[in-house]
């Protein structure tokens, strides 16, 4: 197939990224435009290479069936990008703990940090997401993707979106906005893929040749049009120049921390449980070979988290010039979350009554529902630190981190691990995965990695609260500052071996994603068919 | 009705908090009709339907 008409926009856009580094107002958006210019160049000559002239390459591409290609694609890159994204996470773990790792300019914590959270939430995150809502709604809907190519221009669009935010960080430019710093012209790109990303889904629910639309697609969609609106409510911002990085935010002083906050919260909600959610309701039924326990509980359990999630963002600003009823709003409709959060767990994990014995035997499964009972442990744990007095003892504490790792690692990494050890011998027509043993690896791996960086943190965060509270009966605070960073040495080398177990965990995943890729199987002991040895036969 | 901050705000407070409070119990009632297990198990087997 030749792609000239897209092959002819890279190579514009190369060009214009090089009128952009002529012209440009400042250095660091220069060094930007320079960064887009080699890589719309490379992939220009790429194309270029690719293109073929004889008459047989102009016969037209089979659109029979499904439209996987993409989906292979995605699910390599997700892998990539969550080992990048778990490696730089060690890193600043490590910056933390030995504060001469910090390498100035480009590789200082401040600079590494919005890296790690946009690696793991955007980066891997958000290639999961587009992957498996891309497989997810074409087995529901019977339907082969629609928009032809647009799901290509989806994916390497958003490849480019994540180089430009990444090298952005490293060179400084940043909008300082919470899981939204990029500045805004890669907000405005972020915006035009993100569109297309919802036509594709979009148009494949409406040429559907299935009459009911299945719930995942329901979450996916609300996903997909919430990221849309929270994105471009929050960007809203004015440049300095057409050609410089630098923009100032439409909203001052506390509206504009409220903006952030109501986006920053439902990036959680939509992006990371919404979406996740989507892949729950198909992966989970799917690897347990039964449908799902209750599908009226699962219409319900969207309805009511839609509704409430949007309304808990001023939580993260209690104790703030935020006025005080937008706080306890915020508080309330957390703690509602309860409901809808373990309606979900509970359908999630009861898809699986009268096939508990399958966790004995199947990894992958064991994956999957250990990545829902880690949604029902942050889902608890998020509302109670949402409570105004709770709140005073965790807030800007380590309790904080600890609590994102426990969804993120466990809900969203789990999930997303299950979903793709799934797909990949489905989408490469293999029989079953390399191994299945080493499946088990990754598993233990990556949850003793999420307990102990959990623990740790939880331990060091109300540390951490307890020690910046502490009076002594004069009025004066007992610890300085310094003290209490001193006090958490120990806790910040733990975590660092925490997400190193994780990041093992993942490297033991892409060698058996690889080696399933490449066809090879590994021959072994199937799992749970070990023969006790007081059982076995007498000679 | 002038379209102030505070009265914005009085309408999500009331007439907003109890349309959104009508579709969600509309949502649920719809759901949880007689006639909708039958529906509910067939759409819970579309996964299954192929590949």
């Amino acid at each position: 197939m030749n792609n000239s008409l897209a092959t002819a926009l890279v190579g514009l856009g190369a060009f214009l990224a090089l009128l952009g580094a002529a012209f440009a107002q400042d250095a660091a958006f220069q060094t930007h435009a320079w960064v887009v210019f080699f890589v719309l160049a490379i992939a220009t000559i790429v194309m270029l290479r690719n293109m073929k002239f004889s008459a047989a390459a102009a016969a037209p591409v089979d659109t029979s069936g499904y439209m996987d290609g993409v989906i292979r694609y995605g699910t390599v890159i997700t892998l990539f990008w969550g080992i990048v994204g778990f490696l730089v996470g060690v890193v600043v773990a490590s910056q933390l703990a030995w504060p001469e790792l910090n390498i100035e300019p480009w590789f200082n914590f401040g600079r590494m940090r919005p890296l790690h959270t946009s690696a793991v939430i955007f980066a891997f995150g958000g290639n999961a997401l587009i992957a498996t809502s891309f497989y997810v709604v074409q087995r529901t809907t019977r339907a082969r993707l629609f928009g032809g190519g647009l799901a290509w221009f989806v994916f390497w669009g958003y490849q480019l979106f994540i180089v430009m935010a990444a090298t952005g960080y490293l060179l400084g430019i940043t909008e300082g906005r919470e899981y939204a710093e990029p500045e805004w012209y890669v907000d405005l790109w972020l915006t035009v893929v993100w569109v297309a990303y919802l036509i594709v889904f979009m148009g494949t629910i409406f040429k559907r040749k299935e009459p009911h639309i299945y719930v995942a697609n329901w979450f996916y969609l609300a996903f997909i049009v919430t990221i849309a609106m929270l994105h471009i409510v929050n960007n809203l911002s004015m440049p300095v120049s057409l050609l410089g990085a630098k923009s100032y935010s439409a909203f001052s002083g506390v509206q504009d921390a409220l903006t952030q906050w109501w986006y920053g919260h439902n990036a959680v909600g939509f992006f990371l449980t919404a979406g996740f959610l989507g892949m729950m309701y198909y992966f989970v039924p799917k690897q347990a070979g039964r449908p799902v326990y209750s599908y009226r509980l699962s219409i319900i359990h969207f309805w009511a988290l839609i509704f409430l999630y949007i309304w808990a963002g001023p939580h993260h600003l209690h104790y703030t010039a935020l006025p005080d009823w937008a706080q306890t709003l915020g508080m309330v409709f957390s703690i509602m979350l309860w409901m809808p959060s373990w309606g979900g767990m509970i359908n999630g994990l009861m898809t699986l009554s009268g096939a508990w014995d399958k966790l004995r035997t199947d990894p992958i499964l064991r994956m999957l529902v250990i990545s829902v009972a880690f949604y029902g442990m942050s889902t608890f744990e998020g509302p109670m630190m949402s409570i105004k007095a709770v709140n005073s003892l965790s807030h800007y504490t380590d309790w904080t981190i600890g609590h994102v790792h426990s969804g993120a690692l466990g809900w969203v990494g789990m999930i997303s691990f299950g979903a793709i050890y799934y797909l990949t011998p489905k989408l490469w027509n293999r029989q079953r995965l390399y191994s299945l043993r080493l499946v088990n690896w990754h598993f233990w791996l990556a949850t003793l990695g999420i307990v102990v960086y959990a623990a740790v943190m939880w331990v060091s965060g109300i540390m951490q609260g307890l020690m910046w509270r502490e009076y002594d009966d004069q009025g004066y605070l007992v610890y300085s500052f310094a003290e209490s960073i001193a006090a958490m040495h120990p806790y910040y080398v733990l975590r660092m071996v925490g997400g190193l177990l994780y990041l093992t965990g993942a490297l033991v995943m892409a060698f058996n994603i690889y080696k399933t890729i490449r066809g090879d199987v590994r021959s072994e002991v199937p799992m749970g068919a070990e023969q006790p040895e007081a059982l076995a036969p007498a000679e | 009705m002038e379209l102030d901050y505070h009265s914005m705000r009085a309408f999500a407070d009331s007439w907003g908090l109890v349309y959104m409070f009508a579709i969600f119990l509309a949502v649920v009632v719809w759901i949880m009709r007689p006639g909708a297990r039958k529906s509910s198990e067939d759409a819970a087997r579309i996964p299954f339907k192929e590949d």
